[in-house]
């Protein structure tokens, strides 16, 4: 017994873990799987309804909001903050003094919860109060930007707050990127008469490749998950135009309770990052492998 | 090598014609330093609002410098102004973010160097797909498991407490430790675990007395990434929690958003920057070890 005992404790010590995520991860996903394809209002109900939440969801003019907003929020948090990231990673590279400092700024929103960013944007970008007003106070009386009480711009002003807690994530991944980067090719370019510009453009930044395939899998995933953010903006308002749909699954659930409903959204969701991540996951592993 | 790096890129520069140069160094400050400032200027905007009375915010601009250190609103942000109903403020909630993030941070730190452990050291056939298996789980959207977890939580009569957000935390924390420990434990060469165990050291002696001692810097990255993370939550806080068992984060939440009295912004502002100071601290007190955490745990995964 004790033999065995000893012989079987580190899988012992696993167990926990293991079964802890079996249940809680896999279980879960499996049981909001079911329940998806369940007729569940407030409480579950077992009896199997076939796809009829899915047609219900992809019916709801909130649903089709929800994905427009994410495919928007996504493309221009994606561009912006990858530009943003490449721009401040590729010049503080160049012998910044005070280089520590700036990275130190550059950074710091991803320490926040956006939450508490999200009190602050939501201020400055007020039209009575932020930055329309300081505009207007200073003698520019037609100043408009109101773009946070407005339906058709409202989004615009998450990819704002969004892009200014994430650009610096990016700066900090493509820097290290850069920075790992043996010294030889650049001397070797340097030699054959390439420019600095020509040795970032044709050289260091196709050698990025992993490090971009990264910021865009850890983006993409930030975005699809997006719910504090707007909850803090905009509570997916003014009225339901800035929906996205981790709030819509919350709303559907838990003020609605449409449990069904909000579980088909759920599996959206997570087939969603499932087609992004499983790749990755899968290059990432085959890499290791190849090691 | 880095600096190497640096200072060739530096004498390409200097090979350029001299004004070139002076122009290109002055305008990648401008860049630099104007990036800065949009990145500075919400926290600017939250400290000197936070410091302003009403009457000023009313009369002044976003920028506007406040007329002096009142810390009013700060006060009241903490601590209420002590009358009865509709009085609320973030000192309970802080204390209920505290009790959450010291359990929960501590337990799926531990879990995550026993699998890291077992993972590296300790090698059984398809230990890589157990790996893959807990680390599927740093991926899911969570959205995919709040309604059974509402449930699960109601069935342990824990729902709508602080234990309840502890075990959530943990749990959910799991993945992400055990990659980071995992990664940090296999550039630990073998050889000296199985010096250990020919000379009949068991298990667990070899974790205390061979691995423990040279973790700190992994353990350090790991609870700062947990408490950065747990702390700063909101979807399990808000969706789990409500009233006075709510984490710090949905008190601010709920207090920016009521509507009862007169918007009183200095005191949001406050508020916010007493929810969001515990995880700047660290930042700015740990910063290599945050941004190792950030890198690996989402690079590597």
């Amino acid at each position: 017994m004790l033999k065995w005992l000893e012989k079987n404790l580190p899988k012992i010590v696993m167990a926990p873990a293991v079964g802890l995520i079996g249940w809680f991860v896999y279980g879960f996903v499996l049981w909001t799987l079911y329940i998806s394809f369940t007729n569940s209002k407030i409480l579950p109900k077992y009896e199997l309804w076939g796809f009829g939440q899915y047609e219900k969801l992809w019916a709801s003019r909130k649903w089709l909001i929800a994905v427009d907003n994410l495919l928007i929020f996504t493309a221009l948090f994606l561009i912006f903050c990858v530009v943003i990231g490449i721009i401040l990673a590729i010049f503080l590279d160049q012998k910044i003094r005070a280089e520590g400092l700036l990275r130190t700024i550059y950074l710091y929103p991803m320490a926040l919860s956006f939450i508490v960013t999200g009190t602050a944007w939501k201020w400055i970008l007020n039209p009575t109060l932020g930055i329309q007003k300081m505009f207007r106070d200073w003698g520019f009386e037609n100043f408009t930007f109101d773009w946070l009480v407005d339906r058709e711009m409202a989004i615009y002003t998450i990819v704002i707050a969004g892009v200014w807690q994430s650009a610096g994530f990016v700066m900090a991944l493509f820097l290290a990127g850069l920075r790992s980067v043996e010294d030889e090719i650049v001397k070797a370019a340097k030699i054959d008469g390439a420019s600095l510009f020509t040795v970032y453009w044709k050289i260091l930044l196709p050698m990025m490749r992993p490090v971009f395939f990264t910021s865009f899998v850890i983006l993409v995933h930030i975005s699809i998950k997006s719910y504090d953010l707007i909850v803090a903006l905009t509570q997916g308002g003014p009225g339901i135009s800035t929906t996205m749909p981790a709030l819509y699954m919350t709303q559907t659930a838990f003020h609605k309770s449409q449990v069904g409903l909000s579980a088909a959204s759920a599996m959206m969701m997570f087939m969603a990052v499932a087609a992004v991540i499983i790749p990755y996951l899968y290059s990432e592993l085959r890499r290791e492998n190849a090691r | 090598m880095q600096d190497s790096l640096k200072s060739s890129s530096y004498q390409q520069l200097e090979q350029k014609s001299k004004y070139t140069n002076m122009f290109l160094r002055w305008f990648l400050y401008f860049i630099l330093i104007l990036f800065a400032s949009y990145f500075i200027f919400p926290l600017y905007v939250m400290v000197v609002t936070s410091l302003k009375t009403m009457e000023e915010i009313r009369q002044g601009t976003l920028l506007s410098w406040p007329s002096g250190l009142n810390l009013e609103s700060w006060a009241v942000a903490w601590g209420g102004r002590g009358y009865g109903a509709g009085d609320t403020f973030l000192r309970p909630y802080f204390w209920n973010s505290i009790k959450m993030v010291v359990p929960a941070v501590f337990f799926s730190t531990f879990i995550g160097a026993m699998t890291g452990y077992v993972l590296t050291k300790w090698r059984f056939k398809g230990d890589q797909w157990v790996f893959l298996f807990l680390l599927f789980g740093c991926f899911i959207p969570f959205q995919a498991i709040l309604l059974p977890m509402a449930r699960t939580l109601g069935v342990l009569g824990v729902s709508n407490s602080v234990v309840g957000l502890v075990l959530v935390h943990t749990v959910y924390g799991i993945p992400f430790t055990t990659l980071f420990f995992r990664n940090y434990y296999v550039s630990v060469p073998t050889e000296l675990v199985k010096a250990a165990r020919i000379d009949g050291a068991g298990f667990f002696k070899i974790f205390f007395k061979i691995l423990l001692p040279i973790s700190a810097p992994i353990i350090v990255v790991t609870v700062i990434w947990q408490f950065t993370q747990i702390w700063n939550d909101f979807l399990f806080g808000s969706t789990f929690s409500f009233g006075e068992a709510a984490p710090i984060q949905v008190a601010l939440n709920n207090m920016v958003l009521s509507s009862t009295s007169v918007k009183e912004y200095n005191v949001d502002m406050a508020s916010a920057i007493i929810a969001g100071i515990p995880t700047l601290i660290v930042y700015v007190l740990a910063g290599k070890y945050f941004i190792r955490g950030l890198t690996s745990g989402a690079v590597k995964g």
